[in-house]
């Protein structure tokens, strides 16, 4: 098979790529350090009325957060009443970015649960670890553990192009996106 | 070198003076022409209208007929792409005589070296370029080099110039009401640009527009772009 | 076995086109859409320094899917049910319907969500589900605002481009989806009405029927390419999914995923990538459906595979890009095309999946001038496959006639010599009455003369000339 394209790392700044795509695609992009991260989360929460959370999120994401935490399968998995119940936000990590296309891809691990969560609240707040980004799509597909896994690549807030061929932001998925890069 | 003129049907029997001034300007440039007087017509007509077996004899009367030639040029893109692209397809052994096959531009510019031919012509003009020459024989910046060196010649950008003009052989028959439609939006591209001519390296595509051109009595004029290399 | 449903016209292109052309309002639509994303794919696809190599990979990864086509297909039905999904055949597109009404009836639900999907339309999905008395609710924006207009699509992605904004802000509040704000046609206002209408049809859906852009063998793992997350909705809420798809769908491994990722958002909506991409294979304990069932059709894919020529049109991926750069399509828009397939790939697809009849008429529905295949992400030349299906065609008559005699006199100097004199001399007291421009000829050139002048044949030909000057 010709691969004659490009699938090694790229050159340049990841961080910096990752950012400007995110950008580009109405994402809400906050850089901090690790240790920043518990009050930048807090930060972006504060409108929320409770946030979801998948079981295996790490206790130091919420450690600066007052408000509600509704954890998923504690005890028992949330109903999708309580994910579309108004004000509520989902909190959750990522398996892979990809910079050139501002992408992150969740692959259902521990700190990102099922699709449902990401899908059904309106505002979602992901985390992306700097060594998570990756430059292209053959590196990204390349560095998830196990593709049989459910998927979902996500590139900025829901939108669509229906109505005269121009973009529009906010139709069924979440209508923010918040990304927060750990530097 | 041995230069053969293919002037091509339509340029024969309706656009003489296009072949006329190819040879004005490659003579003009010190070289010969000949014109090998067994040619006819290439077959795209019958090609592309899905009459092969029809156009082979065309094809094979082309290939014996130029084959000693170290050059063939056709003032036509349309022309040039059916023998270039479709005739090693087509027939086996016309590789070679495809290859030594050039659109005007492509033999002034790359085989001979020149985007100055020494012309003048004063004039406001517009290129079309037409899609078998633009996206075939990717034609690229050529025509546009060779028109720039024109002396006096003011060359004006022509808004949507890669779209197709609704000609397309057939096409302009069996679908005459959207041919029309693109023809209208061609033409008003041109007299947006309120030059005097549309150059073009192809006749046939210059007849439809310029017949367009004509039926709301626009200024704007049909010319082959070897004629103003010509003058 | 000849492809059924919605890929046979009714009527000739040319005289669909008429009532098409005639009609203002959705030229001005056309033009302005079809130009927007033009701009835009052009700019995404110029930032990406590999896109022709990714082009040269997409084509020879399908043209060995199609090499090769019956092995992958079983291997990916073997690792579709060894993750939990039921894979059913279809070959033609009413046994495709037959299949899913029975799964949905079995399901006991009386209504289903649909993400937009060309092989369920292809099938005639949504009328055999309604005359079974289920009712199929159209979820992707532009699809559902074509099914409260009761229209039919338009466009492979756009299925709406037809409409401008303030066509939709009035299907809308005729469906009263309006009814409790004011009724602007601002689009993020009009995208709001449409969650608000179908969030409760998400959240108490039994059963989501999709399509699939790719069906990878290997994994038996489906995807679904989409942007405004109603196609998550559909994937993931129900307690049922049925999934149609075409054979071509297939690629060998996961790893292909990585060529058609790239090539497909930046041709159809000009993004570096779509808002959301699902991936799913089977069933997945405590996430998504739990019934899970594939639904393979081919109607018309295999009597295109076996055309040498004609085959690589089962390379698509239904981007849509060379209806957006089409000359024609941009003058009468996709149903003039008769199928759910229309544009150039309509124009050698339909014709190929189901062959005959106003069909017959697809090839012709193009200028040649090749827009087409410069944008198509997998390198289908089809110019050539026009070409190749007006070669293997019906020709009318006359028009046979014609094109011999004209071979015969082109191919002999002296018949050629004698053509020309003759052509001349008809002319010369033509022109002597109406000068050098015709404006009327008779049928069947009167075709020309509606729209342009004619040119006449000039006073000497170029031979005549030449033997004159240097004989």
């Amino acid at each position: 098979m010709p691969r004659g394209y490009r699938t090694g790392g790229g050159d340049g700044d990841l961080v910096e790529v990752l950012v400007d795509r995110l950008v580009d695609y109405k994402a809400n992009v906050r850089r901090c350090a690790a240790d920043e991260l518990g009050a930048t989360v807090a930060e972006l929460l504060s409108g929320d009325s409770a946030v979801v959370v998948p079981a295996g999120a790490p206790q130091a994401w919420l450690s600066a957060y007052q408000g509600k935490i509704l954890r998923d399968g504690e005890p028992r998995p949330l109903a999708v009443a309580e994910l579309d119940a108004p004000g509520v936000a989902v909190l959750t990590g990522c398996a892979v970015a990809i910079a050139q296309t501002g992408t992150l891809i969740l692959d259902a691990g521990p700190d990102q649960g099922r699709r449902a969560l990401t899908l059904v609240p309106d505002h979602h707040v992901c985390v992306v670890h700097s060594g998570q980004i990756a430059a292209g799509v053959p590196e990204a597909l390349g560095r998830l553990a196990d593709p049989t896994r459910p998927l979902t690549l996500v590139s900025g807030p829901s939108a669509t192009s229906d109505i005269e061929l121009n973009r529009v932001e906010g139709v069924h998925g979440p209508r923010r996106l918040d990304v927060i890069v750990v530097l | 070198m041995r230069i053969a003129l293919f002037v091509t049907c339509v340029n024969d029997l309706v656009f003489p003076g296009t072949g006329r001034a190819v040879v004005r300007v490659l003579e003009r440039l010190g070289h010969t022409v000949e014109f090998p007087a067994e040619q006819g017509c290439c077959g795209q007509m019958h090609a592309n209208s899905g009459y092969r077996d029809e156009a082979l004899p065309l094809v094979a009367n082309y290939v014996k007929t130029f084959d000693g030639y170290d050059a063939i040029v056709g003032p036509s893109g349309s022309c040039v792409a059916m023998i270039r692209d479709w005739y090693p397809k087509l027939v086996s052994g016309a590789d070679a005589v495809a290859a030594r096959t050039y659109e005007l531009s492509e033999l002034l510019v790359d085989v001979l070296g020149v985007t100055d031919v020494g012309a003048a012509f004063p004039h406001r003009v517009t290129y079309h370029p037409t899609c078998h020459g633009l996206r075939m024989l990717r034609l690229g910046d050529r025509p546009y080099r060779l028109l720039r060196a024109v002396r006096g010649l003011e060359l004006v950008d022509l808004p949507g110039a890669e779209e197709c003009c609704g000609f397309g052989g057939t096409f302009a028959m069996k679908n005459a009401g959207v041919s029309g439609a693109m023809l209208a939006d061609k033409c008003a591209s041109i007299v947006d640009t309120g030059a005097e001519y549309v150059a073009a390296v192809d006749n046939s595509c210059l007849a439809h527009i310029g017949g367009g051109l004509s039926r709301t009595r626009v200024k704007a004029k049909p010319i082959h772009y070897a004629e103003i290399l010509a003058s | 076995m000849t492809g059924t449903g919605n890929i046979v016209a009714r009527l000739p292109f040319p005289v669909a086109a008429r009532k098409e052309l005639a009609d203002t309002q959705l030229r001005a639509n056309l033009r302005r859409a079809t130009h927007t994303i033009r701009d835009k794919r052009l700019r995404v696809v110029g930032e990406v320094p590999d896109w022709e190599e990714l082009r040269v990979a997409g084509a020879a990864i399908k043209d060995d899917v199609l090499a090769r086509l019956p092995e992958l297909l079983e291997r990916f039905e073997a690792a579709a049910t060894a993750a939990g999904a039921t894979v059913h055949w279809a070959r033609d597109a009413a046994e495709a319907c037959t299949v899913v009404t029975d799964l949905v009836r079995r399901s006991g639900a009386t209504e289903v969500v649909k993400v937009k999907s060309m092989a369920t339309q292809e099938i005639g999905l949504n009328e055999a589900l309604e005359a079974a008395g289920i009712e199929a609710v159209e979820t992707d924006l532009a699809e559902l605002i074509v099914q409260l207009a009761g229209d039919t699509p338009s466009h492979i992605l756009v299925p709406a481009i037809h409409y401008n904004r303030t066509q939709i802000r009035d299907i809308f509040d005729r469906n009263g989806l309006l009814s409790d704000r004011a009724r602007t046609d601002d689009p993020p206002a009009l995208a709001e009405a449409a969650r608000r209408h179908l969030r409760a049809k998400f959240l108490s859906a039994k059963v989501g029927i999709s399509g699939a852009n790719f069906a990878v063998a290997d994994s038996g793992t489906l995807v679904v390419v989409e942007s405004e997350g109603n196609g998550r909705m559909c994937l993931t809420l129900p307690e049922t999914l049925i999934s149609v798809v075409g054979i071509e769908k297939i690629v060998p491994t996961f790893r292909d995923l990585e060529v058609f990722l790239q090539l497909l958002p930046r041709s159809s909506t000009g993004e570096r990538m779509n808002p959301y991409t699902s991936l799913w294979t089977g069933v997945t304990p405590g996430d998504g459906p739990q019934t899970v069932h594939i639904v393979l059709v081919d109607n018309g894919r295999t009597d295109t595979l076996a055309d040498e020529v004609g085959r690589q049109a089962l390379r698509c991926i239904r981007c849509s890009a060379c209806l957006n750069v089409c000359p024609v399509y941009e003058r009468v828009g996709g149903h003039a095309y008769g199928s759910v397939y229309p544009g150039p790939i309509g124009a050698i697809l339909s014709p190929q999946m189901s062959g005959g009849g106003a069909n017959r008429t697809l090839p012709y529905a193009s200028t040649l001038c090749g827009a087409c295949f410069d944008a198509c992400p997998v390198r289908i030349n089809i110019p050539e496959v026009l070409v190749h299906l007006r070669q293997i065609g019906k020709h009318p008559p006359a028009e046979r006639a014609a094109m011999r005699a004209l071979s015969w006199t082109m191919r002999d100097r002296r018949r050629y010599a004698a053509a020309l004199r003759l052509a001349r001399r008809s002319a010369a007291p033509v022109r002597w009455l109406a000068g050098d421009r015709i404006r009327h000829l008779p049928w069947p050139l009167s075709a020309w003369t509606r729209f342009r002048d004619a040119p006449l044949p000039a006073p000497e030909s170029f031979r005549d000339w030449w033997t004159r000057a240097h004989g």
